[in-house]
This record gives C-alpha cells, structure tokens and sequence, in this order.
C-alpha cells in the first residue's frame, strides 16, 4: 500500500498551478514529477555516477542524492566535456531525470539534454532555482516551453 | 529554427548514406537546443568515437554488441543501428583508457586490454587518426588561426581557443562522433566573434614566468572567473607552449574556463581593448603575493603525510621538451623503493623520447613512461598508493578526490626527488 500512498497526484488531478514560468524550448515533450533542486553547477564525468544517477562531487550541497525519476532544476554544467556522455549512460542506466529545467545555456547541458530524450527548457521568465523547493511537482512542457509548479504543501 | 544549405539538406534525406543522415539528425536536434541558426564547416574534430565500455556493448547485445551497434545508437543517439562508414571530416581519437604496452602493469586485465585492441582496430579501420592524447596539438594536429574546430577535451579545447586562436566549443562525444561524419557543428558560442571578448580582468602584480607559476596562475583565474572570459594582464613572461598547455588546464579545472587572453601574448589579446572588444570590463581580480600563496595552499590541502608512495607527470600529456627536462634530472638516479614514478605522453611525442634515449633514462631509473592515458582518466594507480605527488594543478584537482588518496603540488624537480627520495620535500619559494 504504501507505494501508491507515496506516488505524488499527478499534475491532471492538481487543479490551478501555484507557479507559471515561460521560456524556450530546449527538447521537446511533457514530463512531470517532483522537483530536485540545486543552485549549484554539476559536473557529469567525475561528478556523477550514471548508474545510479546519483551526485558524488564532493562538496556539491546534493552529494549522495540521486536525481532519478526527478525534474531536475539547476544552474546549468561545468566540468569535463564527457557531460553528455554521463547523462546519456544515466538514461540506459534507467537512471535519468524525467524533465530538466536549469539556466545557464552551455553546449555541454544542450547536448546532455539531446541525447537524454527527456522535456528540457530554459531561459524562463523567472529564476526556477529561487522559485521551485525540492519537494514541489513540477510538469515540464518542452513543446511550449512553459514549467508549472505547484508548491509542496 | 536553423536554417539549412542544401548540401545539409540533402544529408538529412540521406542522399550521403544512413550514417551521416543519422549524424545530421542528431546535430539538427543539438543545433535546436542550443538555438543556433545555422551550422560552420568543420574539417579538424576530435573526439572518443566509438569506444566502449564491455557495459555499453552488453547493453547493445540485441543489435550486435559491436562497435557499429555503438556508433550508431550511443554515439549517434539513433534508433537504429546502421553502417558506419569511414569519416570525412579529418578525425583523431583523444586520449583512452590504458597503455597498448605497460596495461598489465597499470592494472588491466587481458580481457579489458582485448576490448580495447578491438575497439582501437574499429577506430583506425574508419579512418580516424590514433592520436591518444589530450594534447592532439603536439602530436601532429595542429589547427590554424580562426579555423572552426569541433573538439572534445576541455584542456585541448582551451588551447585551441585561446593560444592558436581557432575555434571551439566544448563538445561532446555525441557531437563529435556525428561531426566527424556530417562535417558540421552549430554556429554557437566561440565559433562567433562576438562570443569570444574578454569579461572580467585579471591585474597580475607579481612576475610568473615558470610553468610550476603559470599553473598556479591558470588555477587562480579559473577560481576568480568561473566559465566566463579572462584578460590577464601584468608581468606574464617566457610564454611558451608548455606554460600555456598547463595554464590552460589549471583554469579549466578550477573553474570552466574555455578561452582566456593575454595581453600582448595571444593572438586575440594584441591589446586590452581588442580583447575586451564590444564588452564592458567586468570585475577585476589581483593576483599578488598573498594570492598565491592561497593558491599554493589550496592545492596543497589534500596532503599531509610526507611519505610519497606514487609520483605521476604528464598532465596534460608531457612535450618532448619536458620529457627531455625530467631525464635530465632523473639520469643516475633511481626511483626509491618505496615510491614508483609514472609519466605519461601521447604515441608520437613517446617515438622521438625513445630515439633520443629520454625513455631508456626513465627506464634505467625505474620509472615508466606511458602513452594513451594518465591517472585519473584510466583510473589506475600503483597498487596501494596513498600519498601522490604532482606537477599539475589539473591531476592535484582530480586525482586525490577520484582516488581518494592524498596529493602534494610542486615543481618537476621537487616530484622527481620525492620519488627518487620516497620523501615530500616541496615548499614555496618567494
């Protein structure tokens, strides 16, 4: 019982949304799902481990946690340029977030998000970092490129 | 919406074969992300194309296992596996995971070593170059000024930017892989003038002249300014290509520094307004006694135990000039018992160490020198390493952390007598 206890209502099931933001498309498609938050960067080679799709840079304020199955909502890549191909192995992995929304544009995050197939926007209309807490459901429309959120209550 | 020639739409329909279509789809979906207009030639890409992990074979098992199944569904990202023909653009493989000779005594077993060989055999059977090195500019790729690149390999591609002044982004293996193929890769970031201009000043107040100082340099600018674009000025001296190699690996470390200028030195840089060009000067940060020596400091928080048990050089990959200076300095010496000494290089630059008797002095000494790889990449140690010293702030940044051993940052000298000594000796000299 407790799984479907724990399964977050879906985004149909949520009525108005708390939080509307509108951008640009990154990748196309719609995802939802719960928010993982982080004001930092990521590194993808050396900072994360594609088989879980947990973070493992020491200090990164996320260390330990597993974006899996999250939107993930970030500052945007640094680190080596094996970025894609990290991300990309977290997809075969079964490891990948379902949606991604961050803020700074760098090849390295575009081709992360390309070859991870996932909903992925940018350059919203408000900073989703300082708007949406971990917790929160989130639903990426990539197609729109819109982020509705409706905050943890 | 980017806007194709005909050429590339042709590619798209197929009419240069299954593979560079799939190539052209995947660079139309990057191109759409990034939100570039159109696409730049390229003819000079480096990348990983096609090597694997016995994982990702395993994991293509269905549709062959082979390195065409990997080519076209991972590094093309197609649903599809189709026939990888020979490249057309000029390609060269980056660096890989172990050395074709000495793997057994990095660690590796016969059946990682056959993968390899295999994948190798795939690699220069489409024609790509087996440069194996993060430094394919001092083995025999050299692009030219305003040249448009498609580079993977953030030390390389910080060079390629800021010292030759051709063009790049940081690409990946996807991008690369299909530009290979397709010749194309987005009209983004540095492949445009305006993207290339200074942000933010580096006031460098003290001589740096050595490289063991220009590191230190590269990894303070990479820390002050993050991903944006450096303009040092100051007393900078003796510019060489192996400051500048190590410079641009430190900033690109420390933060995610992919081109930087410096006035009067680079060729983007022949005065500080031109680097600055269009743009405002953002902050300014002061290099002074005091900085590095922090920075001294900070590369040197993950030693304490003076017992250096591995000593690794060759990041990035060592020049024929530096492996001529670290014989120099290990000939009639012997590495300590309790120490091993690993210093690493690309194929090309390791055939003239052997002709001009550099490799037989390490050898003679008890050291190695190795091709292809380095430490952190092939994540290969000496069995039982506790304690590393290095001359890379690059290595000292990754190393330890990866490893989870310890690591001291010195001149060449001071790690070629830690391991001839087993005993850290560094300090900072005014």
């Amino acid at each position: 019982m407790s799984t479907v206890l724990d399964t977050p209502a879906s985004a149909e099931t949520r009525g108005k949304p708390d939080i509307v933001l509108t951008g640009r498309r990154v990748v196309g498609g719609i995802a939802e799902g719960e928010a993982l938050v982080t004001a930092e960067t990521i590194s993808g080679w050396g900072g994360v481990s594609p088989m879980t799709g947990t973070i493992i840079e020491t200090r990164h304020e996320l260390r330990g946690v597993s974006f899996a199955e999250k939107v993930l909502v970030f500052r945007g890549a640094k680190g080596s340029s094996g970025w894609s191909a990290v991300f990309h192995t977290s997809r075969l992995a079964g490891a990948a977030p379902r949606a991604m929304v961050f803020n700074e544009m760098t090849t390295k995050v575009a081709l992360g998000c390309v070859v991870m197939r996932v909903p992925s926007v940018t350059e919203l209309d408000g900073d989703p970092i300082a708007l949406i807490d971990t917790g929160d459901y989130v639903r990426v429309n990539g197609d729109a490129g819109t982020v509705e959120v409706w905050k943890k209550r | 919406m980017v806007t194709l020639t005909s050429e590339e739409k042709a590619m798209l329909d197929g009419e240069q074969g299954a593979a560079t279509q799939k190539a052209m789809e995947l660079l139309v979906r990057y191109a759409e992300a990034l939100d570039a207009d159109r696409f730049v030639e390229t003819n000079n890409v480096a990348g990983v194309p096609g090597s694997a992990t016995p994982w990702l074979k395993n994991y293509y098992a269905e549709q062959g296992g082979d390195y065409r199944a990997v080519f076209s569904m991972f590094d093309l990202d197609a649903d599809e596996v189709v026939d990888i023909p020979r490249m057309n653009a000029y390609s060269c493989h980056l660096q890989g995971g172990m050395d074709p000779v000495l793997w057994a005594e990095q660690g590796m077993t016969p059946e990682a070593h056959e993968n390899f060989m295999s994948d190798e055999r795939e690699v220069a059977g489409h024609g790509i170059q087996l440069l194996k090195t993060c430094t394919p500019y001092i083995a025999g790729n050299v692009p030219v000024m305003g040249e448009h690149c498609a580079w993977m390999e953030s030390s390389a591609v910080v060079f390629c930017n800021s010292v030759i002044g051709a063009r790049t982004n940081t690409e990946g293996r996807e991008s690369t892989s299909a530009a290979m193929l397709a010749k194309r890769i987005p009209d983004w970031g540095f492949h445009r003038p305006e993207y290339r201009y200074g942000h933010h000043k580096i006031d460098v107040q003290i001589p740096v002249e050595d490289i063991f100082d220009w590191g230190m340099l590269g990894y303070f600018v990479g820390d002050a300014v993050q991903e944006s674009i450096p303009v040092i000025e100051g007393p900078v001296g003796k510019a060489s290509l192996i400051r500048h190699k190590h410079f641009g690996a430190a900033a690109a470390s420390s933060g995610g520094v992919e081109m930087y200028h410096m006035v009067g030195i680079t060729p983007e840089a022949r005065t500080a307004e031109t680097a600055f060009g269009a743009n405002k000067i953002g902050q300014t940060f002061v290099y002074d006694h005091a900085a590095r020596k922090r920075i001294y400091e900070s590369l040197n928080s993950v030693g304490s135990s003076t017992d250096v048990d591995y000593v690794m050089l060759g990041c990035p990959h060592y020049s024929i000039e530096q492996i001529a200076q670290a014989a120099h300095m290990l000939e009639g010496r012997k590495v300590s018992s309790n120490s091993a000494l690993w210093i690493f290089t690309s194929r090309a630059v390791k055939a003239t160490a052997d002709a001009n008797g550099y490799s037989k002095i390490i050898t003679d000494a008890g050291g190695y020198l190795m091709t292809d790889t380095c430490s952190a990449i092939s994540q290969a140690v000496p069995k039982g390493t506790k304690v590393a010293a290095l001359d890379s702030a690059k290595q000292v940044h990754y190393l330890p952390a990866m490893m989870g051993i310890e690591g001291w940052y010195g001149t060449t000298a001071e790690c070629i007598d830690a391991a001839c000594s087993g005993k850290w000796n560094g300090r900072l000299a005014a």
